[in-house]
């Protein structure tokens, strides 16, 4: 047998949707009206004699939701999709899961497939925790006496053994995501598919289905995971696909596969060269010229080892001679678009106010930013007579810290495999005293 | 590792389809005991509903077409009980009909989120009717009582009577589900024909009263042959008779029926989560 779980060749996947076409008549006579719902019942009723859908609107349009997707997974893989909204996501795992059929193209499955598209799917809000366990089990696919073996680990995850008969409807919102993520983590295919569910519960919920999610990847299982939190796609997954209206236009590592999907993948994001693009970036008093992620040689890097210092170099131009010097300073962001810090620079003021080509180097210690990409903002600005922003451009350069969990278990994580949440991971200096 | 492979391919009729079916049994049991427990949950009198509804509605009839209508009744037995005979199957027979065209659709975030092989739905709610059924029976049990009516041989053939009317239920239960899904039409036709058949079947009277030179043309009706059946297995006797080319009609119908049901529900299975 093959160690190839899943094969895709060749997936499309269509869908007819309508439109109204005459939006733009703003008076329409009665006359009209009454013409329009005769045409439309008469189209229904023929949709219905030939056996075709009833489709809203008088114009039609087919929509591929997937086109022509190749791709294969290796038993005991971990792998990411991601993409924007509407890009075909949820459209593949519905495929593989048999939910709905695919258009054109073919597929082979080796193995018990589960899906975990929803949590809580099919729970009955008139029904006990109790009775929803073995319902929502029953759904997923486990046996009576699998969901009986695992019954008590399953209410120990969930924390809800004081509820248990009590009708979930009366459950709070976290108690019944809970209990029902609870029945799904206890699931034992051989070929998982995920489709968002993590981004219920408080925090501390999430760490155990990350360490759950962890835990299962390592047991060798087949996942494919769609999720929109890239934190969670590169610290859980090796590969990942990146796709875009309906067709993959990344397959990688899961980090690269991050940052090409951030950058859009049209120009280098750890060297960036400002003088080519079409407008100059800054005013009469300074131009960004360019810019690069550099590790302590000055060579460029893209990935950066987590325990490992670098440096950012910005360079710019200064047109005059300024009565104060200005100051650069970089902003950085998280994946997901947060605020992480912004470094400002402190240096020695006269030195730089005359005009000149200068360099910028901030460094950027080991051990300081959490795992995943960051983006980078390069400004510069000028203090005198007010602030004044010379040049600002947003997610300029972008950078993937990648944490080898093999190297930094014991030295970083204490033992801990699972993704650590926090836009900084910084080492900080402790001091641990007995006091009796 | 000790895979199994699955083939996923556009009208790639699926050829385990119903070795599937028997590995899901569990989740029909499931299914239909979620039904079963959710259907009186917050009432007051619960199950009391399964003994109040049919027997309100035999006092009515026998009122109504025994006592003032004075329709005959069949053979000898009191027409409480023969109204009764019939009243069982057809109440059945119209719950599991309209539970079962609405299982698709009132099951929607299930179709669009997880797959089973989807017949297990309709015919869970079936099921729940069933237990219904059992239920009403306790009735019947107490209107021989009452009578001091004792039922013949006949009574042993009544399993084969309940299956009749399940398979009678099924076929158009099957075929109106799926088309639920696309046309929502279907779904403010099922109240109808349930209010309709319960005048045209033959519930509140017993079939003799039709001309003999109609009753094939009665027969058309499936529910006839099932009702007769029950009236025959239940009422036993030897005035009790089955006019056999309309129960052999009603047998032949139930099972195109259920056969263009089947048909029907495997075409459209696949679209089912597109549609819903």
């Amino acid at each position: 047998m093959s160690d190839i779980a899943i094969s895709v060749e060749n997936l499309s996947k269509s869908y007819v949707v309508g439109h109204n076409a005459a939006k733009t008549e703003r008076y329409t006579a009665l006359r009209d009206v009454l013409a329009l719902n005769v045409r439309n019942l008469a189209r229904k009723t023929s949709d219905m004699i030939h056996g075709r859908a009833i489709v809203q609107g008088d114009e039609f349009e087919e929509f591929w939701a997937l086109q022509d997707v190749s791709f294969q997974v290796k038993c005991g893989d971990v792998v990411g999709i991601i993409g924007r909204n509407g890009a075909g996501k949820s459209t593949i795992l519905k495929i593989l899961s048999r939910i709905t059929e695919p258009t054109k193209g073919r597929i082979v499955i080796n193995g018990r497939v589960s899906s975990l598209l929803e949590v809580g799917t099919g729970f009955h809000p008139e029904l006990t925790g109790r009775e929803n366990i073995f319902l929502n089990g029953a759904i997923l696919g486990m046996s009576r006496s699998e969901i009986r073996r695992k019954f008590d680990e399953i209410v120990a995850f969930a924390e809800v053994d004081r509820f248990l008969d009590t009708p979930v409807k009366r459950f709070s919102s976290g108690m019944y995501v809970r209990l029902a993520f609870a029945v799904a983590a206890h699931l034992e295919p051989e070929i998982l598919l995920v489709d968002e569910v993590l981004a219920v519960g408080d925090s501390e919920f999430q760490k155990k289905c990350l360490g759950k999610m962890n835990e299962i990847s390592t047991e060798g299982r087949t996942v494919f995971f769609v999720s929109h939190n890239m934190g969670m796609i590169t610290s859980l997954c090796k590969t990942a696909l990146l796709l875009e209206k309906g067709a993959i236009i990344h397959r990688g590592a899961a980090t690269e596969t991050v940052t090409f999907y951030y950058t859009g993948g049209n120009h280098s994001p750890h060297v960036a060269d400002f003088t080519q693009g079409p407008r100059k970036l800054g005013d009469d008093l300074a131009t960004l010229l360019e810019a690069s992620v550099e590790d302590t040689e000055g060579k460029p890097v893209s990935e950066v080892d987590i325990r490992v210092p670098f440096r950012i170099r910005m360079r710019y131009e200064l047109h005059t001679q300024t009565a104060q010097p200005p100051y650069p300073n970089f902003h950085f962001f998280s994946e997901g678009g947060q605020p992480a810090f912004v470094a400002n620079s402190t240096c020695n003021p006269q030195a730089v106010a005359a005009p000149g080509i200068y360099d910028a180097f901030c460094d950027i210690p080991g051990r300081l930013l959490n795992n995943g990409c960051y983006f980078i903002g390069l400004a510069l600005t000028f203090a005198h007579q007010g602030i004044r922003v010379s040049f600002y451009e947003r997610a300029a350069l972008s950078v993937s810290i990648v944490d080898p969990i093999e190297e930094t278990l014991y030295d970083m994580r204490s033992g801990y495999s699972g993704a650590i949440p926090g836009v900084v991971r910084p080492q900080l200096h402790w001091t641990i005293n007995r006091v009796s | 590792m000790n895979c199994e492979t699955l083939i996923i391919e556009p009208g790639l009729a699926e050829r385990h389809y119903w070795r599937d079916l028997w590995r899901y049994r569990e989740l029909f049991y499931v299914l239909a005991s979620r039904d079963i427990s959710v259907r009186y949950k917050q009432t007051i009198i619960g199950l009391a509903w399964a003994l109040i509804r049919p027997f309100l509605t035999m006092v009515v009839f026998t009122v109504v077409f025994g006592k003032l209508a004075k329709l005959p009744t069949e053979g000898t037995a009191p027409y409480a009980l023969m109204v009764y005979a019939g009243l069982l199957p057809w109440q059945f027979f119209s719950t599991a009909l309209s539970e079962s065209s609405n299982s698709l659709i009132g099951n929607a975030n299930l179709i669009s989120k997880v797959y089973f092989p989807r017949l297990i739905m309709p015919t869970a709610a079936v099921m729940v009717s069933f237990v219904d059924f059992v239920i009403s029976f306790a009735i019947l049990l107490g209107l021989m009582l009452w009578y001091q009516y004792l039922p013949g041989w006949q009574i042993f053939t009544l399993p084969l009577f309940v299956i009749m009317s399940f398979l009678a239920s099924l076929g158009p239960g099957l075929w109106i589900t799926s088309l639920n899904v696309k046309y929502r039409d279907f779904r403010y036709i099922i109240p109808f024909i349930v209010q309709m058949g319960l005048y045209v079947s033959p519930v509140g009277f017993s079939s003799t009263a039709i001309p003999e030179q109609w009753r094939l043309l009665y027969s058309i009706n499936p529910v006839v042959g099932v009702i007769d059946g029950f009236r025959w297995a239940i009422l036993g006797g030897d005035d009790v008779v089955i006019y056999w080319p309309g129960f052999l009609l009603s047998w032949g119908l139930i099972a195109f029926f259920l056969w263009l049901g089947i048909r029907q529900f495997r075409k459209m299975e696949k679209s089912f989560a597109d549609l819903i």
